[in-house]
């Protein structure tokens, strides 16, 4: 079976600087995805092409087949791709449940319906969303009073409201204790497992990609170090060097 | 056209550009620091023409003419920017985190006092400016003779630049400016002292303008029009060179002044449209102006995303105890109640469409009147010119509006905050122009009147029950959508764009339908208020029409839902009831705008709801709601 993404030689560059160059990966069904790298690696900037936030300068991302390179956020959402955004975008006036029925609005095609009451709509499928996601109790608060760790939970909720095959989650841990780390990331491991929905993700926190990527893509200044299953990138000589120094062996 | 012909025109138009570059550079040079678009700044050059005129004569006398008349427009001007002082001390410091829309109303609500009270202290008449003794004359360019004075100024302007750039460029004050101007917080970090900075800048803001009004004076007596006109012309500069840059008011001001010169020529009556024709193309290619910066996600901007979540809907029963009484109103009031009733109702569909879209969608227009007066112009012209039936053009009107409202909100969308209000605004004045200068069509300055519906609707009962029915529907329409999939769609995209992209929803083509919708509805209102006064005049159109729809919700309550229509309603009433007390209906309505924005915010409902007074039947969360921080 074909991967389900497949990113080949992705470039961009802000004015004179090569942000990003010459990146390829690929990533199947059902598998999680880290791309890590020190700080202005370029992790970010390949992810935001990918989610179409900002538009590759070259190279191909073919999803199922299809190239999505330089679409809109918005059609690449509709070939289901979900995202969360490292600083996390909620609608702050809309209550937890409002802000994944929302997604489920979108996702039905009624966001231009001026009959219904919207939080009426998909009221019962959004709190099932929250319930899965451990939500529940929160889902009359207001997003713009929650706590961190409770908004980076909401981005999920919303980011998984319509089945994405492929979910792109930016930092997803920023900011978490290490409990509330290890209890999302586990709880995104479940919803792969149970719906062989793949996950791309950045983290700063080694702990947490180390124990949940299948494979690893590690950048450094732009460019690809190397590719490889969590035991390969801890022995990459080059990857100790250049990126993690000592800091692995410390933490392993 | 022969060379010298041209010659002077381009003379004459960059004499002009000088005169401009001295007013926006103040306005942009304050919006730098403040981000604040301060409306009242045409006011403090109508100030400063005043106060120049006024010492002229005394400080002449006893400097002499060769000092004299430059010591009395520096005293002016100087005096002008203590006012400056005053407005940021007492006003608009406390209001550098309020939303755009508090900040503008503040500044507008500065205009209509500054307005009143320059006629309670010089009244009604012009006050014609003395000439500047050895500027009188002229010189004589290529064989066409050139006032001296024009070539004064055609310098003054420059010399006040390379004046600015140097404070800018080679002291510390301008260095801080400069910081704070580009990144206010990082300012703040570095330990300026922003109070003292910015209440510095507005001095010299407002001295720039108040010189530039002493200096007008040999050109055009003190006036009580300036302000308005003046206004119009910095905003437009600004926008076109860059809001907050010094480079970009000089480089528009010389486009506007060569297109005011030579556009006179092309198209003598309309040159305000083509002044807001090139600031719209300008836009288009450069959304931030010619030299100006993308403006980055500022404090004030985030406390407008952060707005309150729309109140329930209201309890059944009270809607239905209101219009209950609006029901029976005809049986027991007299005429004149019923008449301002008919009026309050129509204003409260104008101001409930537009807190739609400035509350519920983040998109804040100043130009709502545009599309109030396109629909009542429209009924007015259909009826008189083609004989369409009234109740007909009553219904088809608003489409018009509404048509209009989708092509303007599809170029504009896609601008936020300032941008838009300022946009909005020029589209607002490029149709007040075409009202007033169309005569043909339009009638010009004196409308179309007699203009009424057939018979029986006509009467004052009548009508009120037609307009409740017309306009009552309108209302519940769009407090259906304020609660709909569309409605929360819309405010969904106030709150972050970015997520809607990231769920699928084409936020621009959203906010283009919102806007039709709007306009729409501000079309209904006024074909309806035509058929009301029976007739249109282009003051239908005017900025105030605008302000007052805002001011409306603001009494009533920016974020809430019923807000509108209560704010309506009081206005009305108290505006009916004030007026014929004074001859200061502006100053009393300034001052209670200035009044409402520094202590009520949140306005009546929003003051009610806050006291949980309907605790039974408004549900809210137990932790304290998100207005708080943005009142």
């Amino acid at each position: 079976m074909s991967a389900l993404l497949e990113v080949t030689g992705l470039a961009k560059s802000f004015g004179g600087v090569r942000a990003v160059r010459d990146v390829s990966f690929s990533l199947n069904r059902a598998e999680m995805l880290a791309i890590i790298g020190p700080n202005g690696a370029g992790k970010s900037t390949c992810f935001n092409m990918v989610g179409g936030q900002i538009r590759p300068g070259a190279g191909s991302i073919m999803l199922e087949g299809e190239n999505i390179a330089g679409l809109m956020p918005r059609q690449i959402w509709r070939r289901g791709v979900g995202r969360t955004f490292q600083i996390s975008a909620t609608f702050m006036s809309m209550t937890v449940r409002e802000n994944v029925q929302m997604a489920l609005m979108s996702h039905h095609g009624r966001i231009r319906a001026l009959l219904p009451l919207a939080n009426r709509l998909y009221a019962e499928e959004a709190v099932a969303i929250l319930e899965r996601i451990g939500l529940a109790d929160r889902r009359d608060q207001m997003c713009g009073v929650l706590a961190y760790g409770d908004l980076k939970r909401v981005e999920l909720a919303v980011a998984i409201a319509h089945r994405p095959k492929l979910l792109l989650m930016d930092e997803p841990t920023a900011g978490m204790s290490p409990s509330e780390r290890e209890a999302l990331m586990q709880l995104t491991a479940s919803i792969v497992r149970e719906e062989g929905m793949a996950v791309l993700f950045t983290e700063h926190d080694m702990d947490v990609v180390f124990a949940h990527a299948a494979h690893i893509v590690v950048m450094n200044r732009g460019a690809v170090v190397t590719v490889g299953t969590p035991a390969e990138v801890r022995d990459n000589s080059e990857v100790k060097r250049i990126y993690l120094g000592g800091t692995l062996e410390a933490a392993h | 056209m022969d060379l010298s012909f041209v010659v002077n025109q381009v003379l004459t138009g960059l004499a002009g550009a000088s005169s401009l570059f001295l007013v926006a550079s103040g306005l942009t040079l304050i919006f730098g620091v403040s981000r604040i678009v301060n409306f009242a700044h045409g006011s403090l050059f109508m100030l400063g023409a005043y106060a120049a005129v006024t010492i002229y004569g005394p400080v002449v006398a006893a400097l002499g003419p060769a000092i004299g008349p430059w010591f009395a427009m520096l005293c002016a001007a100087l005096a002008v920017g203590l006012v400056g002082v005053a407005i940021e001390v007492l006003i608009l410091r406390r209001l550098y985190h309020a939303p755009h829309m508090l900040q503008i109303l503040a500044t507008f609500g500065i205009v209509l006092i500054m307005q009143d009270a320059v006629v309670l202290i010089w009244g009604y008449d012009q006050i014609v400016g003395p000439r500047i003794p050895g500027l009188r004359g002229a010189v004589t360019i290529f064989g066409l003779r050139f006032p001296q004075y024009e070539l004064f100024m055609l310098f003054a302007g420059p010399a006040v630049f390379v004046g600015l750039w140097l404070l800018l460029h080679r002291t510390r004050w301008g260095t801080l400016v400069r910081a704070a101007t580009r990144d206010r917080e990082m300012a703040d970090i570095l330990g300026v002292d922003q109070a003292k900075l910015f209440t510095s800048v507005f001095f010299l803001g407002a001295a720039l303008a108040g010189l530039a009004g002493g200096l007008q004076l040999p050109r055009e007596p003190a006036n009580i029009y300036l302000d308005v006109r003046v206004i119009l012309e910095a905003f437009v500069v600004t926008v076109i060179g860059g809001l907050g840059s010094i480079g970009g008011a000089l480089l528009a001001s010389i486009l506007i002044g060569l297109l005011q010169a030579f556009g006179i020529l092309i198209f003598p009556k309309s040159t305000l449209v083509l002044v807001f024709a090139v600031m719209a193309i300008v836009l288009m290619f450069r959304p931030w102006g010619l030299l100006g910066r993308p403006e980055p996600q500022t404090t004030s901007d985030l406390a407008e995303t952060k707005a309150a979540p729309p109140d329930r809907p209201y309890a059944a029963h009270l809607v239905v105890a209101v219009l209950a009484v609006l029901m029976v109103l005809p049986l027991f009031a007299p005429d004149y109640i019923v008449k301002l009733s008919t009026q309050a109702i129509i204003f409260g569909l104008l101001a409930f469409s537009l807190n739609f879209i400035v509350a519920t969608g983040g998109i804040l227009s100043f130009g709502h009147a545009a599309f109030f007066g396109i629909g009542a112009y429209t009924a007015a012209i259909a009826v008189k010119n083609y004989g369409v039936p009234a109740g007909a053009a009553l219904l088809a009107a608003p489409l018009i509006a509404g048509v209009v409202a989708l092509g303007v909100g599809w170029f504009i969308v896609r601008r936020t905050g300032i941008y838009l209000a300022m946009l909005t605004l020029a589209f607002a004045q490029i149709v007040w122009s075409v009202a007033f200068q169309w005569v043909e069509l339009t009638g010009g300055d004196n409308g179309i009147v007699g203009v009424w519906m057939p018979g029986w609707a006509s009467a004052t009962g009548a009508y009120y029950y037609l307009t409740l029915a017309v306009c009552g529907t309108a209302i519940a329409v769009i407090w259906r959508a304020v609660f709909s999939p569309f409605g929360y769609t819309l405010r969904a995209g106030r709150d972050s764009a970015l997520r809607c992209d990231a769920i699928g929803i084409d936020l621009r083509r959203h906010r283009v339908l919102a806007f039709a919708l709007a306009g729409t509805a501000a079309g209904l209102a006024g074909s309806s208020f035509m058929f009301l006064k029976g007739g249109v005049d282009p003051s239908l159109l005017s900025m105030d029409i605008s302000a007052d729809a805002l001011i409306m919700s603001l009494i009533g309550g920016v974020q809430t839902v019923v807000g509108p229509l209560v704010g309506a309603a009081a206005f009305t009433f108290l505006k009916a009831y004030i007026m014929p007390l004074t001859d200061q209906w502006r100053l009393v309505l300034g001052v209670i705008i200035i009044v409402l924005v520094l202590a009520f915010p949140r306005g009546i409902v929003g003051f009610v709801n806050a006291r949980d007074w309907f605790s039974r039947t408004v549900t809210r969360s137990p932790i304290p709601a998100v207005e708080e921080r943005t009142a």
